[in-house]
């Protein structure tokens, strides 16, 4: 390819924007059908897709299973689905199971509290969303919803009957785990954060600096594990914590690793001539973090945040691992029933739509935000 | 920088004297020393405590403490290893020693391919193709948002529910697919292939030694000697000369069915074969973006002024842009690396017998827990850190030199 061409193709070429009224034609000649080359992408792509997206419509819609007949007994009569295995699929499984996959073994007839912890949960993401509830008050809108949902999954007051968490499952589970996750890791992070930045403190910051590198050193599943075997013999003799909880303090620790150092490029971006300015007022070390350097620093922060969030949500999937019933635990449990076990591919599709519903929309979320905080700070 | 001698704060006679530390709380050394002994003080004492009901727990249940175990006969059965291992005489040391070698085989296979598959998606949603940038998007978009647990399940009962070896799935009679797993033809090994080999690995010296001196000579003159003749001759056409005149032996070993399963050729595991495809595909998501991001931080007016001054393209892209690129590549790529590995641990999940896997059986046979987790722990701290430690030295290699 010559040289010349290069510098010609890496030029703005006004012919890339079509004029106003050019229309699809146009269109289509640019960004389809440029070169020979791209119009033999084009469709080649296009016929392996439409293959594909055909295959999928007939798999999943057309030829698909959406009830089965159940005997007397109450077991799923699911020949009608295993003749048409690989042909179609058999969305009865999900018509059959959703309330198990959704909220696990919680007693059937109570299943509308984990429904509205869901809610709540939902609300509580899109609230925190809003950059008009960006403010101190923040904080109690979270305790305050987390107090709520505590109350209504564990019982026990207002004449709700009480249910033990290893009764628990499913989404509420999923939920429950990403968001204390980030719930109480988040102060330990910004401490920890600080710890590490801390320029007289230098056994504190040593102290950080191991444990935010060992547990970023380390897999989650093997904290995990720790939290399954190792918890139970630090306690005295006789005090017994229960797995979730175990779990939830395995993830908080490592969520907390992860969240500081995020906090930690926050609190680098941050110009030094802002803590030198707080200094120069007089302000004692806490009155500069809290009302200088942290509000600055977090807003910056605010977009890499939640994509280590999303992070997390798809982490707590590793419980699996140890025995709890998440979201992902309770398809498989679905999938061991007996009638049902051969139509795996269902129900990992509907649990991946789950997740992808929550992950898309969290990330889109920061997406859009980086480009809005980046706008304003362009200026 | 010349004005720094100027400026007041550096010299050193503005410097406050040393003063003894007071003992009062308005001294900020003093504040200091008290608030990191109290601090340390207490995450002494939570330390002191967790020891202490463990060693008291320990003694209760008779559980023994140590490494002893690591010389004891495992009796652990691994399906596959790169070392010989019998579980009746092998020892727990040598199992977990094959679960950080199959760690290790699922690790550095999944890293180079991540690497090609996640360049290439990377690359294609810089397309100027509309269809080619949307559908690498939405590869990315998506496979990001599946926890990667969930693909790993999905793609082992996928490949579990392949039909058996007598209706496997065949690529022209040389590769079989069956829910035993990938069987793959082998090259039967000669003697004319080891020095063929070693005659290539001589040929890359001799290039290598070849263009420094073409490289020496274009400083010295302004001309280059032609460095593709000699690599080609090198590395090309020297080794296929010796291995054709030592009898240019070349047969395959197909794998075929006899009985119930497929005899010779090599073969993949499923389980393998499931984490590896999890893992790749799960990475090259990530990968995908940072090359992109990498090639996109690259000013358009680095091509035009490289054109300019009228380099090559092909020029251009090794001298002036890539390592322009690099730079912002390689950090975010060390972490995905480092995740990989990490994610590796998820094995455990479909049978994979890694390091975790094997570990885990042998902290539920032995009951030493402790010892158990701190070998997991040790051996990934050890990978994240050399990882680490490489790349750093690498990214300090090709980092821009300021002043």
């Amino acid at each position: 390819m010559s040289m010349t061409s290069s510098v010609a193709r890496s030029l703005p070429v006004p012919s890339r924007r079509a004029p106003a009224g050019a229309g699809a034609l146009a269109w289509l000649k640019t960004n389809l059908f440029a070169t020979w080359i791209s119009t033999a992408v084009t469709l080649a792509l296009g016929y392996v897709i439409l293959r594909i997206v055909l295959a999928l419509i007939d798999w999943a819609l057309l030829n698909a299973i959406w009830t089965v007949p159940y005997s007397a007994n109450g077991i799923a009569q699911t020949a009608v689905c295993q003749a048409v295995k690989g042909v179609g699929a058999c969305w009865a499984v999900i018509a059959d199971k959703y309330r198990l996959i959704l909220f696990g073994r919680y007693p059937y007839d109570e299943q509308w509290r984990p429904a509205i912890v869901v809610l709540i949960f939902i609300g509580l993401y899109a609230v925190s969303a809003m950059r008009r509830f960006w403010r101190k008050e923040l904080v109690l809108i979270w305790v305050g919803a987390l107090a709520v949902v505590g109350v209504l999954m564990w019982g026990g007051v207002f004449r709700l009957p009480v249910v033990t968490d290893d009764q628990w499952g499913g989404l509420p589970i999923t939920l429950i785990l990403a968001t204390f996750g980030l719930a109480f890791g988040f102060p330990l992070a910004v401490l920890v954060a600080l710890g590490r930045r801390s320029t007289h403190l230098p056994a504190v910051k040593t102290l950080c600096v191991v444990y935010v590198e060992l547990i970023r050193g380390v897999p989650l599943i093997s904290v995990l594990f720790m939290a399954s075997v190792m918890f139970p013999l630090f306690m005295p003799a006789g005090v017994n914590i229960d797995k979730l909880l175990r779990a939830q303090i395995a993830i908080i620790l490592f969520a907390a690793a992860y969240l500081a150092e995020v906090v930690r490029g926050g609190l680098q971006a941050l110009p030094k001539g802002q803590a030198e300015a707080a200094d120069a007022l007089g302000l004692s070390y806490w009155k500069k973090t809290g009302f200088i350097v942290l509000p600055q620093a977090l807003r910056l922060v605010i977009p890499p945040l939640v994509n280590t969030f999303i992070g997390f949500f798809k982490d707590t999937s590793l419980v699996l691992i140890i025995g709890l019933f998440d979201l992902l635990t309770m398809g498989k449990v679905a999938l061991s029933d007996p009638p049902w076990q051969s139509f795996s591919t269902e129900v990992y599709i509907t649990l991946a739509l789950i997740y992808i519903a929550f992950c898309f929309a969290m990330s889109r979320y920061s997406r859009g935000l980086e480009r809005e905080l980046g706008a304003s700070q362009r200026r | 920088m010349s004005d720094a001698t100027l400026d007041p704060r550096l010299t050193s006679g503005r410097v406050a004297p040393k003063r003894a530390m007071r003992l009062s709380w308005s001294d900020p050394r003093f504040r200091a020393i008290v608030w990191q002994v109290v601090i340390l003080g207490a995450v002494a004492a939570v330390v002191w405590y967790l020891i202490h009901n463990t060693s008291q727990n320990l003694a209760s249940r008779r559980i023994a403490t140590g490494f002893g175990f690591l010389s004891r006969t495992a009796g652990i059965p691994i399906g596959e290893s790169l070392i010989s291992y019998n579980p009746a005489e092998d020892t727990y040391g040598r199992a977990l020693l094959i679960g950080v070698l199959n760690t290790l085989k699922v690790a550095v296979v999944g890293i180079v391919l991540a690497t090609i598959l996640g360049t290439l998606i990377g690359i294609g949603r810089l397309s100027k193709n509309w269809l080619m940038a949307r559908l690498t998007a939405f590869y990315v978009e998506t496979i990001r948002d599946i926890p990667l647990l969930l693909q790993l399940l999905f793609w082992y009962t996928i490949l579990q529910g392949l039909p058996g070896p007598r209706n496997a799935l065949s690529i022209g009679g040389m590769v079989w697919l069956s829910n035993r797993g990938l069987k793959l033809p082998t090259l039967n090994w000669e003697t004319a292939h080891t020095v063929a080999l070693l005659i290539f690995a001589i040929g890359l010296i001799g290039t290598w030694w070849w263009n420094r001196r073409a490289h020496l000579r274009q400083e010295e003159t302004g001309e280059r000697p032609a460095v593709w003749p000699v690599a080609a001759g090198l590395l090309v056409v020297l080794p296929l000369l010796v291995w054709a005149v030592l009898g240019a032996p070349f047969q395959w070993d197909v794998p075929a069915l006899r009985g119930f399963n497929f005899t010779g050729g090599t073969s993949i595991s499923p389980e393998y074969f499931a984490l590896l495809l999890g893992l790749v595909t799960y990475t090259a998501g990530y990968i995908a973006e940072i090359v992109r991001s990498g090639i996109q931080a690259v000013p358009m007016g680095q091509w035009e002024a490289a054109g300019a001054l009228g380099l090559k393209r092909g020029a251009v892209l090794r001298r002036i842009v890539l390592p322009q690129a690099l730079r912002v590549i390689v950090p975010p790529m060390t972490s995905q690396y480092l995740n990989l590995i990490k994610n590796s641990s998820l094995a455990v999940a479909i049978g994979y017998q890694d390091l975790v896997s094997v570990a885990n059986t042998t902290l539920n046979q032995t009951g030493q827990a402790i010892e158990g987790i701190a070998v997991i722990m040790a051996v990934y701290l050890t990978i994240s850190l050399s990882i680490s430690l490489f790349m750093n030295w690498y990214n300090a290699h090709i980092a821009l030199v300021e002043r």
